[in-house]
């Protein structure tokens, strides 16, 4: 397959940069969003199947907030797109903390008294789910939207290859996933909290046997986790657009990423989330002609192979 | 005694009696448009009760291998007024649970060495990639699906003469309820349960612990493929809808209210839900928000009785039986683990 891309690479390099970079870029929301399912799912051992429909509950939330603000200016189809800063940034953050804020309620009502009984949780989460859709449905409509960035954001930069210009708020998303994934590795890796939670991964009762409130962290990672979710939805929501089908969409993506990259690792998500990204992009334009439709067994084939090789996952342990 | 045997015979002989019956009993567009669909999804909830029950695998890609029987059949018969082969019905129903039954050994094959909460995902995984499969190959189905499909000449016009396909879907179900009661005391599947409970003693037995579970897995697979054909055989038409994560979820909720431990709580679920679907469309109060509703009573029914309403029967009869006899209560939960064994304490 490499073969392949390399051959299809040197016949047109400009394309090949541009669907890279889309890669690239894929990745880096696919990170944002994995990377939430997989903190949670590290640390407490939950599957939250509502993971999709929180990133889809923010892309909506973001949107109607934002249309508040610029009073439909910036959100109508043909407005053109006058968002201040402050109109995409108070969204931005006011629906990813709403979303952190709901996971966190969803957590503390309905999970926290069902702990270790994985497959009684993933069917609340999937409960869960099914309501936030119909509701979503309800209130949001069924039409796809799109939050506007910006305007101080250019619309695309000289990437200085080729001289090719090249959309600045997908480079922008990408640059945020790195700032999430330094950020979440600082924090797990270097300072006390982090230290808690590593040690809550590999014994739970032990940390709590030592005084720690366990709770507290599994509260506050869970919040994380559908903050996460959150923030993702808005970047997707502003990259791409927020619809009615993003939450199967983004629960199937979360769990690819997870299961090709092992569950709970951070760097697994990153590494899966790269690939998925990375294979999306080119199965779409490097396809044969008239099979680029086929690029789901691309995927598929991808999920194979990795399980076939680590049922685990690439960096995944044994609980 | 008698209060014993009533409260455990009871409900499944009124049920026979009275399905036998139904033709005569409800309308054609009753008949048809909640009975019969209630046995073809109860036939896909039993295959992933066999699989949770029996097996210890909760398998979330029984849509997609009903998909995967449904498409295969609808794609070789004459459908949309043409097709480039136009099998003869049966023949396209055989194959299509031919392949039902490859793609659910492969991917039993794959997914057999991971376990409990991580099968699950890989298989809702592999569930919505095969949704996403057929919505964008517009060779075999893309968003509009199969239409106007072909059906054996037994089933007739499913319009016209409804209770033609509520039989078939009758004996369909009473042959696989049979069936799978049988293969839960045959040696495979006591094989099965013990896989359930305990891989690594079966490895220590000599088993082949990820065959059995591929075996398994495969067995699903021919049961969602039944329900795939006859759920093509009730609409004419197959499309990637009928085998979206919603559908996928459908299933699991029948299962789930049905009770994830009992084979006949898939058609207890599908029942309920089936009529309840019926009942919400005429009442007004919920407006359009079906699915909120179906929604709660699966999250209600998921944080008060794991074992569902089949759970919650036995629960009753076993409070009573032990209000009216001297015996011992017992454990009147469900115990996660029971499957198979139907014997009241």
């Amino acid at each position: 397959m490499a073969a392949w891309v390399a051959y299809k690479a040197t016949q047109n390099v400009r394309t090949f940069v541009v669907v890279g970079l889309n890669g690239l870029t894929l990745a880096g929301l696919y990170f944002v969003v994995a990377s939430g399912f997989t903190l949670i799912f590290g640390l407490m051992r939950v599957v939250n199947m509502a993971h999709g429909s929180l990133y889809m509950l923010a892309g909506f939330f973001a949107f109607e907030l934002q249309d508040r603000l610029t009073g439909g200016e910036a959100t109508s189809a043909f407005g053109s797109s006058e968002a201040g800063v402050g109109d995409w940034v108070l969204p931005l953050l006011g629906a990813s903390l709403a979303i952190g804020v709901i996971g966190l309620v969803m957590q503390q009502v309905f999970l926290r008294w069902n702990q270790g009984q994985e497959l009684r949780q993933a069917l609340i989460t999937i409960a869960i789910s099914v309501i936030i859709a119909d509701q979503a449905l309800a209130n949001f409509g069924g039409i796809a939207q799109e939050l506007a960035p910006p305007s101080v954001f250019p619309d695309s930069v000289n990437i200085h290859v080729y001289a090719l210009n090249y959309p600045f708020f997908r480079i922008f998303v990408l640059s945020a996933a790195v700032a999430v994934g330094l950020v979440l590795w600082t924090v797990i890796q270097r300072t006390r909290y982090g230290m808690i939670v590593r040690a809550g991964v590999d014994d739970r009762d032990m940390v709590s046997a030592l005084g720690i409130n366990i709770q507290l962290v599994f509260a506050g990672a869970f919040f994380v986790g559908a903050f996460l979710a959150g923030l993702g939805g808005v970047l997707g929501g502003t990259m791409i657009s927020v619809d009615k089908g993003n939450d199967t969409q983004y629960l199937l993506i979360a769990l690819i990423v997870v299961i090709i990259g092992g569950m709970g690792s951070l760097g697994g998500a990153a590494l899966g989330a790269l690939a998925l990204g990375l294979v999306d992009s080119f199965g779409d334009v490097y396809l044969p002609e008239g099979y680029t439709n086929y690029s789901v067994l691309l995927i598929f084939g991808m999920l194979v192979l990795v399980l076939a090789v680590r049922p685990l996952g690439l960096f995944g342990r044994p609980a | 005694m008698t209060l014993d045997r009533g409260l455990r015979w009871g409900p499944g002989l009124l049920a026979v009696v009275i399905l036998a019956l139904a033709p005569l009993l409800f309308s054609d567009f009753y008949l048809s448009a909640v009975i019969t669909k209630a046995l073809w999804l109860g036939i896909a909830a039993v295959s992933l009760i066999f699989l949770a029950g029996y097996a210890g695998m909760v398998s979330l890609g029984q849509v997609a291998l009903y998909g995967v029987a449904g498409f295969t059949a609808a794609n070789l018969v004459m459908a949309d007024g043409g097709s480039k082969v136009a099998l003869n019905p049966w023949v396209a129903t055989l194959l299509g649970l031919v392949a039902a039954v490859a793609v659910g050994l492969f991917l039993g094959a794959i997914a057999s060495r991971s376990y409990g909460i991580y099968f699950l995902m890989i298989t809702l995984a592999f569930s919505v990639l095969v949704y996403f499969f057929f919505a964008q190959v517009t060779q075999l189905s893309g968003f509009g699906g199969v239409n106007n499909v072909e059906l054996p000449s037994i089933v007739g016009n499913p319009l016209q003469e409804p209770a033609r396909l509520f039989y078939i879907a009758l004996v369909v179900s009473a042959v696989v309820y049979v069936a799978l009661r049988y293969i839960a005391r045959a040696p495979l599947g006591l094989a099965f349960q013990g896989v359930r409970d305990d891989p690594e003693r079966m490895r220590a037995l000599g088993h082949n612990v990820p065959l059995l579970r591929a075996v398994a897995f495969g067995l699903g697979a021919l049961i969602a493929g039944l329900a795939g054909i006859l759920s093509v055989w009730w609409n004419t038409r197959i499309s990637p809808g009928s085998i979206s994560l919603s559908q996928t979820i459908d299933v699991l909720v029948i299962a789930v209210i049905g009770g994830l431990y009992r084979l006949e709580g898939a058609w207890v679920g599908a029942g309920v839900v089936s009529v309840l679907e019926n009942w919400l469309r005429g009442v007004d109060l919920v407006g359009n928000r079906f699915n909120t509703v179906i929604g709660t009573i699966f999250l209600l029914i998921v944080l008060v009785s794991p074992g569902g309403l089949v759970g919650i029967w036995g629960s009753a009869t076993r409070t009573l039986q032990s209000r009216t006899s001297s015996r011992p209560a017992g454990d009147t939960a469900v115990p996660p683990n029971e499957g198979g064994s139907h014997a009241l304490p």
